[in-house]
């Protein structure tokens, strides 16, 4: 990880930079016009927030499983990736709404069910950080049922009558005019996220190592 | 050091991706001329866009100066605590 | 075998509350004080919010169970009867499901109180379909005392447990409470929209099936040192 760091990190910066340009050149969405440019970092950021909500519930459970001390550290940060992402998700969707449903906040089936989410893993830090011993195996079994929620929230707007873009939204792009572009830049963003989702992790999980080694380092000085 | 020199990178590109944020609206409100915007459009959508962007590289960068901040702490911690130890095996 | 053991074990827990009836007692109390403080807040010109029921009905719920949860598992930390409980030569699963008995019977016995209360003191349409409230009370509360059990049972070792319990229950089953409650006011409306109401009763047992299945997995590694 440490040998491919600072190329992946050169690249992420990369995109990143040319997101913004890449953005300014989509063409205008036929109804929502200048606000759905939002829609490009929205998507991407909740793409990114689920893959972290899944990695973390997926290494929770083979944290508790099989004891890995590795995995603990992976669910630990996708934790917090997971709340990160989804406080930008949250914020960019409420400044969305505020245009495109005309109201801050709608209590929608989706958004209501995405702060549910957001809550079950700053609960997890939380538990974490006061839990006093044995916190990490009460997290772990936080991430697995905060996981389990996640395709809820996906599932949400097919099920319940909501004001939300339902799921097929993504595969009615291609036959809009100028679609195929939109499409192409959804996919760019959603790849530079990933790739931030995999720099910011490996840092996260750099800190959670020095950690442990200070604490080990504390526990032999005490002997 | 390594550590270091990655946070500085990072905090970097978070700074480019400012840049380059601050310009992108600008362009942007060139390419709509206002009169062709249709009547519905009382709300203003370009400081709703910048605000959705700005939101996240402040939040972005909050969160890699915090990364930052903590692994100086931990590194300083371990220094500090080598540094007892190699005085105390003297 | 796993039956036997967990009809045991909710014998075990019947039998001691039987002999003081002080978790029953302290949490059907707890819920109508609840139900009282609300029917002062959603008060207005002396004329009730008959919809806002609903949602009273579960916090009452939510709220009572939370108590009856940490109460039945600090008697068990007391008298350090989990920890021999657990050392039984019993499946743990089995251990689980004799406790999440133990708490439902507690939570349906404070329902059978606070639904009638509610419908009661918000002069609500609850009853308008007996059968489909019942349904959607206890799926919900399947649902909300599965999670509960897990945790409460891991906290008992925990130090900051009167804490830890709502930090890590009430995330959780936000969704059980959301659907039970919309089940509830669909259920409320003239007509009843029955439609409706089942495709929530349905989420309901969806939840039950996974939050059962992910309990019953996890519970083993959970409790082991």
């Amino acid at each position: 990880m440490r040998k491919i760091f600072l190329p992946l990190l050169v690249i992420t910066a990369a995109l990143f930079a040319y997101s913004p340009y890449y953005i300014n050149q989509a063409p205008y969405e036929s109804t929502m016009l200048l606000v759905q440019k939002i829609f490009y970092y929205h998507f991407a950021t909740w793409m990114a927030g689920a893959t972290a909500v899944i990695v973390c519930g997926v290494a929770s459970g083979y944290y508790l499983f099989k004891g890995s001390v590795v995995a603990d550290r992976v669910a630990v940060a996708t934790a917090e990736l997971g709340v990160i992402f989804g406080a930008f998700g949250l914020i960019s969707g409420t400044l969305w709404g505020r245009k495109a449903w005309g109201t801050w906040w709608a209590g929608d089936a989706r958004v209501s069910m995405a702060l549910v989410a957001e809550l079950i893993f700053i609960g997890y830090l939380l538990v974490r950080k006061y839990g006093g011993p044995g916190s990490e195996k009460l997290s772990a079994a936080m991430g697995v049922f905060g996981a389990a929620t996640a395709p809820f929230i996906y599932k949400s707007v097919d099920w319940w009558r909501t004001i939300h873009p339902k799921t097929s939204v993504m595969s009615s792009l291609n036959d809009t005019p100028g679609g195929v572009i939109m499409w192409n830049i959804v996919l760019f963003c959603t790849l530079a996220f990933m790739l931030l989702l995999t720099v910011v992790l490996a840092a996260r999980m750099r800190l959670e190592e020095l950690r442990a080694d200070l604490d080990r380092l504390y526990l032999e000085a005490e002997d | 050091m390594l550590l270091r020199t990655v946070a500085l990178t990072l905090t970097s590109f978070v700074l480019t991706t400012g840049i380059a944020l601050a310009q992108a609206p600008a362009g942007q409100d060139e390419f709509v001329p206002l009169s062709s915007l249709p009547p519905g459009q009382e709300l203003p959508a370009a400081p709703l866009v910048l605000a959705s962007y700005a939101s996240f590289l402040l939040l972005m960068m909050f969160y890699l100066w915090t990364i930052w901040r903590r692994i100086n702490k931990v590194e300083q911690d371990l220094d500090a605590l080598k540094r007892r130890q190699g005085a105390a095996s003297r | 075998m796993f039956a036997r053991v967990a009809l045991l074990v909710l014998k075990k827990d019947i039998a001691i509350e039987l002999r003081s009836y002080e978790i029953i007692s302290t949490t059907t109390f707890f819920a109508a004080a609840c139900v009282t403080i609300f029917s002062f807040a959603f008060t207005r010109d002396d004329e009730t919010m008959a919809m806002s029921a609903a949602g009273i009905v579960w916090i009452a719920i939510a709220f009572s169970g939370t108590l009856a949860l940490s109460r039945t598992f600090e008697r068990e930390r007391y008298g350090e009867t989990l920890k021999a409980l657990l050392l039984a030569p019993a499946s743990r699963p089995a251990i689980y499901v004799g406790k999440l008995l133990g708490i439902l019977c507690l939570i349906f016995a404070t329902e059978i109180l606070v639904v009638p209360m509610v419908a009661l003191m918000f002069q609500s349409p609850l009853f308008n379909r007996p059968g489909m409230l019942l349904g959607l009370l206890v799926t919900g509360t399947i649902g909300y005392a599965a999670v509960g059990t897990l945790f409460a049972a891991m906290l008992v070792r925990a130090r900051t447990r009167d804490v830890m319990l709502p930090i890590l229950l009430y995330p959780i089953t936000i969704p059980v409470i959301i659907a039970g409650v919309e089940g509830t006011t669909a259920l409320m409306l003239s007509p009843p929209d029955e439609a409706m109401a089942s495709l929530w009763l349905a989420l309901l047992a969806f939840f039950d099936v996974v939050f059962v299945t992910l309990s019953l997995w996890m519970f083993e590694p959970l409790m082991t040192e």
